[in-house]
């Protein structure tokens, strides 16, 4: 299994070994039994390689000074080779030469600060034992899912050899020819194959057209550079293809959600379906930008440098609007936790160890940033086993520069800010523009980027710095995202044409070919548009803070794409092609056809039971053993938090943001249910509109200033009854946004989240679409929570209650069929705003909706936040409706006596005092009964 | 006039500004300096009446929680910092700003990895006990804030623990020794300590992030109460008075 590059003779080499302590190896351990192994034990260290001509006495003070720790198990430095102890198991990994390591950097950093020039390199060492009966199958999938990533690490048992990133070859300047012109179809689609390119076979053959034009044939640049601004992550295609269903051709998705938009007027968009982020501006005239995006494929192989990098690229989209992030959100779907092993797909890591990743990815990023992380959700199900879901949004508050970007102007500097660009990540948008199978991880290792959120911190400091001001030093900016250099000079020089020199981009290491130059998707990179007189200043700043900045060219105005690698050609195209030459996609969709029949069958159901059950399903259970993880408070303005009541012992609604100086804030509410869009795609989208709505409603925000966010997580589009669910859903979506004057600023489709399993079956993830809601909070102060604040106070249920059980969580725990998907509720928009009113009065003690698992869910939950009981009455339609159904349009809100008469004066026949809270820690629902205890226990688990 | 106050801050911190916030309501008036603006801004700290070093992942943690911080800062200052002591200026450390002062030798002891081995945000309840430091010294109710780090567990030698005790220096303590008041696993539920002059206190929980009213309002009842406000109010009376 040794595959490192050998060290360099010549340079000593030594090696440092630090126990982790306690707290890792009983996370392992636990982790491993989780795995289904349960009489393992793992002991970890850290391993430091240290390689230089030094001596020993100042290795030791190195150890000393830069790794041991006081109170701590010390450091072994050791010269040679390693004694394994016996009757153990022992696991060596390393990091691959080239892969973003912080800690490596640093430590040659520091020694070099105390005068000890080293090269430094990082891994760890594993001791196992009760390992003696696995299987050479199991003891594989062990390491893979717990020990090591193959797609960053490689591994041994006993000694690995170090990644050290100088080991790299040399410099190279080859620019390969690509054959395509007059070739035959079969040729450009084994082109297309082999370079992964992911085009269509129209595109291919409209590459090759040009080319054969032009009387020559592409180089390797030129065809990714195309492959990537074509790819559906960066061009959208399909939400921009002609698509024909049975009923005729319908306007382009895109084109529908932006006409929506258009068409609502709403005075508070500022910008929509625009640039990087969506933004608005509500009655207190602050300007906010927002945005969401999915890092699905590449949490799938590496989950925690996938979901890590997922919430780095959504603050950069925030970064480029410009503007000063300040609230993160993560909505994450995964297959069953208690899946086993030996039931999983080919080459797809454990659910558990998705999530444990992306989890530790997401908070990683958020909390080294200082962004606090305030809403989400998490689910799972089956068909996210093999494509697990990882949507990452961010808001920002718009910095002063944004009224002066003017674009980019000829002449302009391309400045580059940020890391530095190495091997990482390369061909990330054609990757995630395609399906997965078996060995996706292996041959998409080059496509996973690591973060570093400490050089995004400087590279946001430097932002502001520089655009923050009325006479901002930078004339447009974009993040490298998928694509790198590729995809964001391309796309800032779109009107211009911009011409660079690859030799002038700052790399981490030598080795890299000018195409891995312009396609790495190495992280935290800004392009930015710099009048020449300033991008000496904008440079030299950059390097103050520690960052990398380099000058890479100007933009022209010959609208042309010009990239050198020194005088030699590597990419010269004109931007029309590259933008407009892409033919528009052509597809088939067969649209859905769900029963919507009024539902006539009463159901049973052992109710003391059911509820227990529901409030422990993991879609319903507690979160707080993710939500705490999440840095929710730095910035100090977080009013409303995601979870509620003084204990923090219940689940939020909404959650509202306002800095400290300022009365007004925001309000953030998610709706997701991709169990509804298994029956109902059009009706999901109307649910998950409405649950976003009723959350931003309940936690006192304004839902007559609220703004949506799109994300859509599809199977392949070119299946017409994918595509058909996804019609219907963008069809529900917009007559969402008109009923609830609530117009769509910003959007993103993650599509082809599939998996081939190697016998060519095909797994696609239920149709998942995520609803943001961003909603002016007028008075923080007045902002809601769901957790019960007093014995005495009545409960008012608003909103009406049908059965309406196709896709509910009562179906999906007591085994249940049929029934249909909650409909829309055209009185709600109204009512919410009522009930909005209500609140400004100060008339509302707490609110909660009701949502998965229905009214019963809602009021047990409620109790729980505020560790009070409730008894409540319930009639109609019949028991089980009343408890479970989860029609739409509904809240609870906990109201005192005295002000009763007027919160029903307001909401007419459509609220009801159904009851009211208690001191006793209980819930009692008509002749049921349960102890405040046993229902949290139910829905805490063992959190 | 108001007490000049220094943000002490390194790339990474990032609780600066709720920490510039919490000493501008106190009365104190807050600039931030960064080590990279070192040895250029030097004077401002001399000049400073009162330092917080503020919480956040100076320079990533990469070698452990505040280590590297505490090595640029003793590389760019010099002992600036104990001289600053030694006049008098109170000094307080929240979170890696603690974690830099432990690593640095200010404060005793050693702040590992939470017991629960992951990083912990939620609100917590602080007794102050400590009549010497002077940020704790006649606090009347306890203190109610958010810890967020995972790197917060405070242990130290039995000769150190008895030292603190005897000489009146555990500054804070949590409310329970229990998860999750004791939120990661700390001895005798030790959430902040001061050095024997009593002018320097390190904590882990963020009193800055809970001075004004609304910031506590959905995690203050009538049993558990506590703004951070006075905490601050104390440092700025200290920095008045030296």
């Amino acid at each position: 299994m040794k595959n490192g590059p050998e060290p360099a003779s010549g340079a000593s080499l030594a090696k440092v070994i630090k126990p982790c302590g306690a707290h890792r190896n009983r996370a392992l351990t636990r982790q491993a039994r989780q795995l289904g192994f349960a009489g393992l034990s793992l002991k970890a260290s850290e391993i430091f390689f240290l390689r230089g001509e030094t001596d020993t006495a100042n290795l030791r003070s190195i150890v000393t000074r830069l790794l041991d720790d006081a109170l701590g198990e010390a450091a072994r430095l050791e010269v040679g080779t390693t004694a394994v102890p016996a009757g153990r198991l022992v696991i060596e990994v390393a990091r691959r030469a080239g892969v973003t390591d912080r800690v490596a950097t640093q430590l040659a950093e520091s020694a070099a600060r105390s005068g000890c020039r080293i090269e430094a390199a990082t891994g760890s060492r594993f001791e196992m034992t009760g390992a003696g009966e696995l299987s050479e199958k199991d003891l594989r999938f062990l390491v893979h899912n717990l020990l090591c990533n193959p797609v960053i690490e490689t591994w041994s048992f006993g000694e690995v050899q170090p990644g050290f990133t100088s080991a790299t070859t040399e410099e190279s300047s080859t620019v390969e020819i690509v054959p395509l012109c007059g070739r035959p179809p079969e040729v450009l689609a084994r082109v297309n194959n082999e370079r992964a390119l992911a085009l269509d076979p129209e595109e291919m053959e409209a590459v090759a057209q040009y080319f054969t034009a032009e009387g020559r044939d592409p180089t390797d640049a030129e065809l990714e550079t195309i492959a990537q601004t074509w790819s559906d992550h960066c061009s959208h295609k399909t939400f921009a293809a002609r698509i024909e269903t049975d009923q005729g051709e319908v306007v382009p998705l895109l084109r529908q959600l932006r006409e929506t938009t258009r068409e609502m007027r709403a005075p508070f968009v500022l910008s929509a379906f625009d640039g990087n982020a969506g933004i608005v501006a509500f009655a207190d005239g602050v300007r906010l930008a927002i945005k969401a995006e999915t890092h699905n494929h590449p949490s799938a192989i590496e989950p925690f440098g996938g979901a890590n990098t997922g919430v780095g690229g959504v603050i950069r989209d925030v970064l480029a609007a410009p503007a000063r992030p300040v609230a993160l959100t993560d909505i994450l779907c995964f297959g069953p936790r208690e899946l086993d092993h030996h039931d999983l797909p080919e080459g797809v890591l454990h659910p558990a160890v998705i999530k444990e990743g992306v989890v530790e990815g997401v908070a990683d990023y958020g909390n080294k940033m200082g962004v606090p992380t305030v809403a989400g959700a998490v689910l799972y199900d089956a068909g996210y086993t093999a494509n697990p879901l990882v949507f990452c949004g961010c808001v920002g508050e718009v910095l002063q520069g944004y009224d002066k970007l003017s674009g980019p102007q000829p002449g302009d500097r391309v400045v580059v800010v940020g890391g530095a660009t190495g091997r990482d990540g390369i061909r990330g948008a054609t990757f995630s523009s395609m399906t997965m199978d078996a060995t996706t991880g292996e041959v998409a290792g080059a496509s996973v980027q690591i973060g570093d959120p400490i050089i995004e911190r400087l590279v946001a400091d430097l932002l502001v710095e520089l655009l923050d001001r009325p006479d901002p030093l930078v004339r447009a900016l974009t993040d490298c995202g998928a694509g790198g250099l590729s995809s964001a000079v391309g796309e800032l020089g779109e009107t211009t044409g911009v011409s660079v020199d690859l030799t002038a981009v700052d790399r981490k290491y030598a080795g890299l070919q000018p195409w891995e130059v312009w396609l790495s998707e190495a992280q935290e990179r800004m392009v930015l548009a710099v009048p020449p007189a300033q991008a000496t200043a904008v440079v030299e700043r950059a390097r103050h803070l520690g960052l990398s900045a380099c000058d890479i060219g100007e933009f022209t105005g010959d609208r042309r794409l010009l990239v050198r690698h020194g005088t030699k050609p590597v990419v010269d195209l004109p931007m029309e092609f590259l933008h407009q030459g892409r033919p528009v996609r052509r597809l088939r969709a067969k649209l859905p056809s769900p029963d919507r029949e009024p539902d006539t069958r009463r159901r049973e159901a052992d109710i003391p039971k059911t509820l227990l059950t529901l409030l422990a399903h993991p879609n319903i259970a507690s979160k707080e053993a993710v939500i705490h993880r999440y840095d929710h408070e730095v910035l100090g303005a977080t009013v409303i938090r995601p979870m509620a009541g003084s204990d923090q012992s219940g689940p939020s609604d909404g959650t509202v943001i306002a800095p400290p100086h300022r009365p007004s804030g925001f309000a953030l509410g998610i709706g997701v249910n991709a169990r509804y869009g298994l029956y109902d795609p059009e009706h999901m989208a109307h649910a998950v509109v409405d649950e976003a709505m009723r959350n931003i409603t309940a936690s006192g925000a304004d839902p007559a200033q609220t703004a949506l966010l799109d994300n859509f997580s599809w199977g392949d589009p070119r299946r017409p009854e994918t595509l058909g669910d996804l019609v219907a859903t963008v069809r529900g979506c917009c007559a969402a946004a008109q009923l609830y004057g609530a117009p769509f600023v910003s959007g993103k489709d993650s599509l082809n989240n599939e998996y081939v399993a190697s016998d060519g079956t095909r797994r696609s993830i239920p149709p998942t679409l995520v609803i943001t809601a961003l909603a002016h909070v007028p008075e923080a102060d007045r902002s809601i929570g769901t957790a019960l604040r007093g014995a005495g106070h009545a409960l008012v249920l608003t909103g009406r209650t049908t059965r309406e059980f196709g896709g509910s969580h009562y179906n999906l725990v007591t085994g249940n069929e049929g029934g249909t998907v909650p409909a829309p509720d055209a009185s709600a928009p109204a009512r919410y705003r009522r009930i909005h009113a209500l609140m400004r009065e100060g008339l509302v003690e707490s609110a909660h909706d009701v949502s998965e698992g229905g009214l019963a869910v809602t009021l047990a939950e409620m109790a729980i936040g505020g560790r009070l009981g409730v008894e409540a009455t319930l009639e109609e339609p019949d028991e089980c409706s009343a408890l479970f159904s989860e029609s739409l349009g509904r809240i609870v809100l906990e109201v005192r006596e005295e002000n009763i008469p007027r919160v029903l004066q307001s909401l007419g026949d459509e609220a009801a005092v159904i009851g009211g809270v208690v001191t006793d820690y209980h819930l009692r629902l008509g002749t049921h009964r349960w102890d405040g205890t046993a229902l949290e226990r139910a829905w805490r688990g063992d959190a | 006039m108001k007490p000049p106050a220094i943000v002490l801050t390194a790339p990474g911190t990032n609780r600066q500004n709720d920490a510039a916030f919490a000493l501008e309501q106190a009365g104190a008036s807050p600039v931030c300096v960064d080590l990279l603006d070192l040895p250029g801004r030097r004077g401002e700290i001399e000049r400073a009446k009162l330092i917080v070093i503020a919480g956040g992942f100076s320079y990533g943690d990469a070698l452990g929680s505040g280590r590297v911080f505490a090595l640029e800062a003793e590389r760019l200052l010099g002992d600036l910092l104990p001289q600053k002591v030694s006049q008098g200026t109170p000094i307080l450390g929240v979170c890696n700003g603690f974690q830099m002062l432990v690593r640095s030798g200010m404060l005793p002891g050693a702040l590992q990895h939470n017991e629960r081995g992951h990083f912990e945000c939620r609100w917590v309840s602080l007794q102050p006990s400590s009549q010497l430091c002077v940020w704790t010294r006649a606090l009347e109710e306890p203190v109610r804030c958010p810890v967020a780090h995972g790197e917060g567990r405070y242990l130290a030698g039995n000769a150190v623990l008895e030292q603190l005790r005897s000489e009146d220096r555990v500054a804070f303590r949590y409310a329970a020794d229990a998860y999750p008041d004791n939120p990661n696993g700390s001895v005798e539920a030790i959430a902040g300590v001061c050095d024997s002059t009593g002018l320097v206190l390190g904590m882990m929980p963020h009193p800055e992030n809970h001075v004004t009213e609304r910031q506590g309002r959905a995690m203050v009842t009538a049993q558990k109460r506590g703004s951070a406000l006075p905490l601050f109010r104390n440092g700025v009376a200290a920095a008045r008075a030296s």
